[in-house]
């Protein structure tokens, strides 16, 4: 039953993007693509939560490798994101 | 599940929420900062709540984030505007990456030598790890021909498509085999790892430098579905909300660029378009071309009531935004309408020009997309064309049988007067003739176009 919940949560999610980004203007395209590379790093959420104590060695090379990767994109994506979006002025708002 | 597991799953909701609002203010540069902000504090409620888990490493956990987080600070203060799809494309890999990692992880911790997962599990771990590696690998290579590491050619080879096949029918067989005996599988899960990254590095390596903009929107829908992979593999809703956002505003981006290209995605994949082909049509080009100095130049803007500059990535590659913001500020303080028309595809990534020129301090209300200057041009004075070529190219409108007939393009050739700075008169990417600048209205002002523009400007300082 979990197989199916999970797939109408995709199904519904993926429709509401598709809503939502085409509305997007195509000024803010590369934003949008680094703000996505963040989200992305939602990996991030899923790696903390499957990092039970007790882990093989192997597993602890490839947790920390996952949450540190996925961490570089949430960070970085956020970040980049924001020094982007800080550039983007009106025309009347900077005149002095 | 426990209570505690209950208020971290709500706050999942939560952070999905603000995910969807954060997209939803990116619908205007206005608010646009503020979306950003709003989706940053989805992440990080997401990132506070599942640290109350039960049971957790905590040292290898803070190490990893210490070690990320520090990376992406530094490389989100340290990139150059101009290197953005470089980040995107590397960022896309660690997306991809990490999901491979998780599926893997999740892999050895939980059923390694031990029970078997449910099927539904068992069946998505080496997808989420293929569409990871694929991704990963795939995004290597992007970024490398996109910063100049390997040749951005493409690389062709005879029967590439059906060694493409043949992967993706390779990596059935391990990934079947992973299925039918999920806790003894290890070795076919590394086989299905080593099959994906292959096969990134196949798809990515045969695509030209001009298509690097279909290739790292796609990518970036790679990384987010590779996310909602991972999501069912530890049955994480926010991963699949989260993923599949992703992967839907990849998917939208990718049909822009192939859209504004008149191309269709197996196109740009397989074609290798942008190869030194060497497809010159339409034969000999009639009328003769007009150069014009930077003086007699000058006398033309003077009197322009409207100017329209239409930038290419040769405008990025020159440095030239600051003298281009420059001059079109002298201009507007001479009473001249100053505009900046952008074609989609302008630029090494979507709305990659946009960057550039907000940087260079151009107000976000004076760039135009195409449809909207393409129903005023007529009355536009002068269309300034700097570092572009193809996308202004008429053949795309009416020579039916220039290769890139049917692509749309800002159609500066309805202005009054054309003014192309150019360095030489080499063809653009697509290597055909560009009818515009043999035009009756169309002026060319060879020379690099950071030291035409500084001319210009003096003309007017003086």
């Amino acid at each position: 039953m979990t197989a199916v919940f999970l797939t109408f949560v995709l199904l519904l999610s993926i429709f509401l993007g598709f809503e939502i980004i085409s509305k997007v203007p195509s000024t803010l395209h590369t934003p949008l693509m680094s703000g996505a590379n963040a989200i992305s790093g939602i990996t991030l959420i899923g790696a903390i939560s499957s990092f039970q104590l007790d882990q093989t060695t192997a597993g602890v090379i490839l947790g920390t490798a996952a949450v540190a990767m996925a961490a570089i994109n949430v960070f970085g994506g956020y970040l980049v994101t924001d020094r982007m979006l800080s550039m983007f002025r009106k025309k009347d708002a900077d005149d002095k | 599940m426990n209570n505690i597991d209950l208020l971290i799953n709500f706050s999942y909701v939560v952070s999905a929420a603000l995910f969807i609002f954060g997209l939803k203010l990116l619908s205007s540069p206005e608010t646009a900062r503020k979306g950003n902000m709003i989706s940053a504090m989805g992440m990080l409620l997401a990132i506070v709540m599942v640290l109350f888990s039960s049971g957790l490493d905590y040292k290898w956990i803070f190490l990893g984030l210490a070690i990320g987080g520090s990376i992406g600070v530094f490389s989100a203060k340290k990139v150059e505007m101009t290197s953005m799809p470089e980040m995107v494309a590397i960022f896309n890999g660690f997306g991809g990456g990490a999901s491979l990692l998780l599926a893997w992880f999740e892999y050895l911790s939980r059923y390694y030598g031990a029970q078997s997962p449910p099927l539904f599990t068992a069946m998505v771990m080496p997808l989420s790890i293929f569409i990871g590696g694929l991704t990963f690998s795939g995004s290597l290579i992007a970024y490398g021909k996109l910063s100049g590491k390997i040749p951005g050619r493409p690389y062709l080879f005879k029967g590439q498509q059906t060694l493409n096949i043949a992967v993706v029918f390779a990596v059935t067989l391990p990934a079947v085999l992973f299925v039918w005996n999920p806790a003894a599988g290890h070795p076919w899960l590394l086989a299905v790892i080593a099959v994906a990254l292959v096969f990134g590095i196949l798809t990515v390596i045969p695509i030209g430098g001009a298509d690097m903009p279909v290739v790292i929107s796609l990518l970036n829908s790679y990384s987010g579905l590779a996310a909602c992979a991972a999501g069912f593999v530890i049955q994480n809703n926010i991963l699949i909300v989260a993923g599949s956002l992703v992967g839907a505003s990849g998917l939208i981006l990718t049909n822009i660029m192939c859209k504004a290209m008149n191309r269709s995605l197996s196109n740009v994949l397989f074609s290798g378009f942008g190869s030194d082909s060497g497809t010159t049509s339409g034969g000999e080009q009639q009328g003769e071309v007009e150069p014009i100095s930077a003086e007699d130049a000058y006398y033309i803007f003077e009197a322009a009531h409207s100017v329209v500059f239409v930038p290419g990535y040769g405008l990025a590659a020159a440095q030239a935004q600051h003298q281009v913001r420059e001059f079109g500020e002298l201009l507007e303080e001479n009473g001249t309408e100053v505009q900046y028309a952008i074609h989609p595809v302008a630029g090494r990534m979507p709305g990659h020009m946009n960057v550039l020129l907000s940087e260079a301090n151009v107000p976000y209300d004076q760039l135009v997309e195409m449809e909207d200057i393409n129903s005023i041009i007529d009355s536009v004075d002068v269309a300034v064309v700097i570092g572009a070529n193809d996308v202004v190219n008429p053949a795309a409108i009416n020579d039916e049988s220039s290769p890139i007939y049917g692509m749309p393009i800002i159609e500066v050739h309805r202005a009054k007067t054309v003014i192309v700075l150019k360095r030489s008169m080499r063809p653009g990417f697509a290597g055909v003739e560009n009818a515009l600048f043999y035009g009756e209205n169309t002026r060319m002002l060879f020379g690099d176009s950071r030291e035409t523009i500084t001319a210009l400007i003096n003309e007017f300082k003086e």
